[in-house]
């Protein structure tokens, strides 16, 4: 059975259709609301896209991997996207990391088996002046400490169990790394 | 003008802090508007000309003449396309995302002048995909101009009738896609792919039209440009940059932050004045002038005016070398400094283990190489890989040599400045820091 939009999705593809002089160019939108509306975009999604946009798959799914917001797996509802870029290292980002980790129980790159959390090494997300810092959803967390990520994790987790997740989708299988060169040092993994 | 006597002028930062002045009603309050109003009453030439007077240039990094890159436009044009680079991931800078959120008035603002003056009836903003907040903000500000009817409604200019239309548009997270040619497919729907220059976008753009690509922070200061004259933006700057810069500094200051200062202010003022110098008893060991594509400066580099030109040119600036005395050529002889750049400044002190960080810097590059120029791909791993041995004190003879020759093969040969943002800090760091990286290499081969 192929996906449709829900009739909210579909007007929202209508209304970034309109904004383009082609239906290609509507592409980034258009993925932005399927991963909205679905969590991730596996084949199903994928086909749905081109369908959509009169495109070709394999272009969708072209673009779709070059990408690092779009998701062909499940994924944690709460992504914290945490920095570990320059100015943020030079603060003590890894020790951000390796604190959540442990917290987390995952390492960075996986999602947490009950699917509320992806943790992800970031790259530069443009709050240096605030470093170390992270994202979830449409929130910024800005001169991180231990004890904030306390209460952060815990007041994320609460609102996760009470159905109110800063991201849409579900799951908990593993999610993506940066590129692999070893650890640098700081880094301790 | 000193950068002394321009030490309170705010352009672009002008209503930060002010409550609520992301709102069109707070904007409009405190005069956001009159500038547009002004530049309808003149003719779209007269406000090219007056950006060229005023020597603005681009905040994106490269500092390119605004006026000049408008004037490229072809006159016969019949549909021109105004894009917003609101990409900003350069490691370091910090600034576009303040200013689309403290001001994204001035901003649109700041796109109709520009949008008048080239005659163009629709532009894209191009936003960063993470910046979900800001993205939230902007589509605010944008439905709130509708409402207003400033945009999309016929407005009687000395030039003829004006509509504009403006579209927010998200990327996705890639950092090439900041490149503008990358971002112009990008939002044409395609993998964010940079594009062989010529033709350049200003003949053959967004959806092959003619495109003038505009970083955010460049737009902003058009109305203060159109009400205060080119003249007096000129003079407010040094040598042939107009106006104030943005700075970030972040890193090993005790007071890190976005600041808005006059053009020229050397690091040494900008550090210990402004913000408030190293803390933890610390000394200064270097900084990265410009986002981290740019070659580090060291502790005996910072009288240097924070400027375009003298970052490229200064003589109390070492040049790039890919060898002891052999100096790193850009083509046709010419040598390279540094560069101002997105105006990131990451400080780091006499703790910070130099190597570490250039491994970090370059794990970022062959993490964001598009993979279209073998050069770039391939040398943006090899040298992520060698300096993190190095780094770890896992190095082996030679690699300080492989990793200059590798930077060298990369710089020159690929289609979009990725290479360089590559070689350039590589060959920089192994200039100014070769003590440290020789120091992990005796280590390594005494463990």
């Amino acid at each position: 059975m192929p996906l449709e939009f829900s009739a909210q999705s579909r007007a929202r593809v209508e209304k970034a259709l309109a904004q383009y002089p082609n239906k290609q160019a509507a592409l980034l939108p258009v993925l932005h609301i399927a991963q909205d509306e679905f969590g991730h975009l596996p084949d199903e999604a994928l086909e749905l896209v081109a369908r959509t946009l009169e495109l070709a798959p394999a272009h969708v799914f072209g673009v779709i991997t070059f990408y690092t917001m779009f998701h062909r797996e499940k994924h944690g509802r709460n992504e914290l996207m945490v920095c570990t870029n320059v100015s943020c290292m030079l603060r003590g980002a890894y020790d951000m990391l390796h604190y959540l980790e442990k917290k987390l129980g995952i390492k960075a790159g996986e999602s947490t088996p009950d699917g509320a959390f992806a943790l992800v090494e970031e790259e530069c997300l443009a709050a240096c002046a605030n470093a170390p810092m992270m994202i979830c959803g449409n929130q910024y967390y800005l001169d991180l400490t231990e004890k904030k990520l306390d209460t952060i994790i815990d007041d994320l987790r609460k609102r996760w169990q009470e159905g109110k997740a800063s991201m849409p989708g579900g799951g908990g299988s593993p999610t993506r790394t940066l590129f692999g060169v070893g650890p640098v040092p700081g880094s301790k993994a | 003008m000193g950068w002394e006597q321009a030490k309170d002028v705010k352009i672009v930062t002008k209503n930060f802090g002010v409550a609520d002045s992301h709102r069109l009603s707070v904007y409009q309050q405190r005069g956001g508007g009159a500038a547009f109003r002004k530049a309808l009453s003149m003719p779209a030439v007269a406000i090219v000309d007056e950006v060229k007077k005023s020597n603005l240039r681009g905040r994106g990094g490269a500092g390119f003449p605004t006026g000049l890159k408008w004037s490229f436009i072809p006159k016969e044009a019949k549909t021109v396309y105004l894009v917003v680079n609101a990409d900003e991931s350069e490691p370091g800078t910090c600034k576009d995302r303040e200013l689309l959120a403290f001001d994204p008035h001035l901003l649109i603002e700041g796109m109709m002048i520009a949008s008048y003056a080239l005659g163009c009836q629709h532009a894209y903003i191009y936003i960063r995909g993470e910046m979900i907040r800001e993205a939230e903000i902007v589509e605010m500000a944008i439905e709130e101009a509708y409402a207003a009817g400033l945009l999309g409604k016929d407005q009687a200019g000395a030039s003829g009738t004006f509509k504009l239309n403006i579209t927010l548009h998200r990327g996705a997270g890639a950092y090439i896609c900041g490149e503008e040619t990358g971002l112009l497919n990008s939002l044409e729907g395609k993998r964010g792919w940079p594009r062989l220059k010529p033709p350049f976008p200003a003949v053959k753009g967004l959806f092959q039209a003619p495109t003038v690509v505009n970083n955010v922070e460049t737009l902003m200061n058009l109305p203060d440009i159109l009400t205060k004259g080119g003249e007096w933006f000129a003079n407010l700057g040094m040598g042939k940059s107009g106006g104030t810069r943005i700075v970030c500094v972040s890193g090993h200051v005790a007071k890190p932050g976005v600041y808005e200062l006059p053009m020229g202010i050397p690091f040494k003022n900008l550090i210990y004045d402004v913000c408030g110098g190293i803390p933890n008893g610390r000394q200064l060991k270097g900084l990265i002038p410009g986002g981290s594509s740019m070659p580090p400066l060291d502790a005996s580099e910072l009288d240097v005016p924070i400027e375009f030109d003298a970052l490229g040119t200064d003589p109390r600036i070492k040049d790039v070398e890919i060898k002891p005395g052999v100096p790193f050529d850009m083509g046709g002889g010419k040598r390279l400094k540094t560069m101002a750049g997105s105006g990131g400044i990451v400080v780091f002190d006499d703790s910070t283990d130099v190597v570490a960080l250039c491994a970090r810097i370059m794990k970022f590059y062959a993490h964001e190489s598009c993979g279209q120029c073998t050069p770039c791909r391939e040398g943006s791993g090899w040298l992520a890989r060698v300096c993190a041995r190095v780094a770890r004190g896992e190095g082996e003879v030679g690699d300080i040599d492989l990793m200059a020759n590798i930077a060298n093969g990369i710089a020159g040969n690929t289609i979009c400045a990725l290479g360089e943002a590559t070689a350039w800090p590589m060959l920089g760091f192994l200039t100014k820091f070769r003590a440290d990286f020789e120091a992990k290499l005796a280590k390594a081969r005494a463990a």
